[in-house]
């Protein structure tokens, strides 16, 4: 058997990538998929967790985080259309007009 | 070493190349599909933690629905502008991200020693009728805020993207 741990480090690792993803991109839209990379990581953290202590639980937790996932997909890419439609642009540093 | 800790660290491997190439390719499209990647690699883990009908759902929803809506929204916005990168961001970024794995990673790693995954479970486990039953059951508030959410993304959709 695999030990818990090693699953666990390695959403630890693929969460991390996420992370740098959304701090060093500037393509709104690759943004959105290191989010969704995340998630994924979590989902893995969920499944070992929920198979290590022998409760479904966990299991139904994912089900739920995909949900929360599609909405924040679709919710995220309309933004992204509309905001495309008024800038030609896909930039986050160019959506400043609530900065001081 | 055991066949299956061989096999997880084959997907292990292919899982963390694909992440890389999720973030680290310049055409969107690329990063998707590298995505796509990662989600099955992700997938076929949940398989090897007996969660079958979960793998199942992160196929058909994560790889099939989620990632054609974002290859039909790249594909129609076309964004093909050079990204002006900076270093500073890259620095700070990598910076702050590799100090969060080896974080996480430490936490994770000593706790338990390399005891194997523990609890002993019967062979529905992870079964869709086990799980459907816990979810109508124990869950059955959390199901209906997630349907009302879902209608929720559905209207304010359409509402931004008509606007």
């Amino acid at each position: 058997m695999v030990p818990l741990n090693y699953y666990l480090a390695l959403s630890a690792f693929v969460f991390a990538i996420g992370v740098i993803g959304v701090i060093i991109r500037r393509n709104l839209i690759v943004i959105l998929l290191s989010l969704e990379l995340m998630l994924n990581a979590v989902n893995l953290t969920f499944i070992a967790i929920s198979r290590s202590l022998g409760s479904m639980d966990g299991q139904v937790i994912v089900f739920f985080v995909m949900t929360v996932a599609a909405a924040e997909a679709v919710v995220g890419l309309a933004i992204i259309i509309s905001l495309f439609r008024k800038r030609q642009s896909l930039d986050p540093q160019e959506m400043q007009l609530l900065r001081w | 070493m055991s066949i299956e800790l061989l096999i997880f660290f084959i997907l292990a491997v292919f899982l963390i190349a694909s992440s890389l190439l999720v973030i680290f390719q310049r055409n969107p499209v690329h990063s998707a599909l590298a995505l796509v990647a990662a989600l099955f690699i992700m997938a076929v883990l949940f398989l090897t933690q007996e969660a079958p009908m979960v793998a199942v759902l992160q196929i058909f929803v994560y790889a099939g629905a989620i990632m054609v809506l974002f290859l039909f929204v790249i594909m129609l916005l076309n964004p093909s502008m050079p990204e002006k990168g900076h270093w500073i961001w890259w620095g700070s970024g990598s910076l702050g991200a590799a100090l969060l794995a080896v974080e996480l990673i430490s936490l994770f790693l000593p706790v338990h020693g390399t005891k194997p995954l523990g609890a002993e479970v019967g062979e529905n486990f992870g079964s869709p009728k086990l799980l459907a039953e816990i979810l109508f059951k124990e869950f059955v508030l959390p199901f209906e805020i997630a349907s009302i959410l879902l209608l929720v993304a559905l209207i304010g959709a359409v509402v931004l993207a008509k606007r």
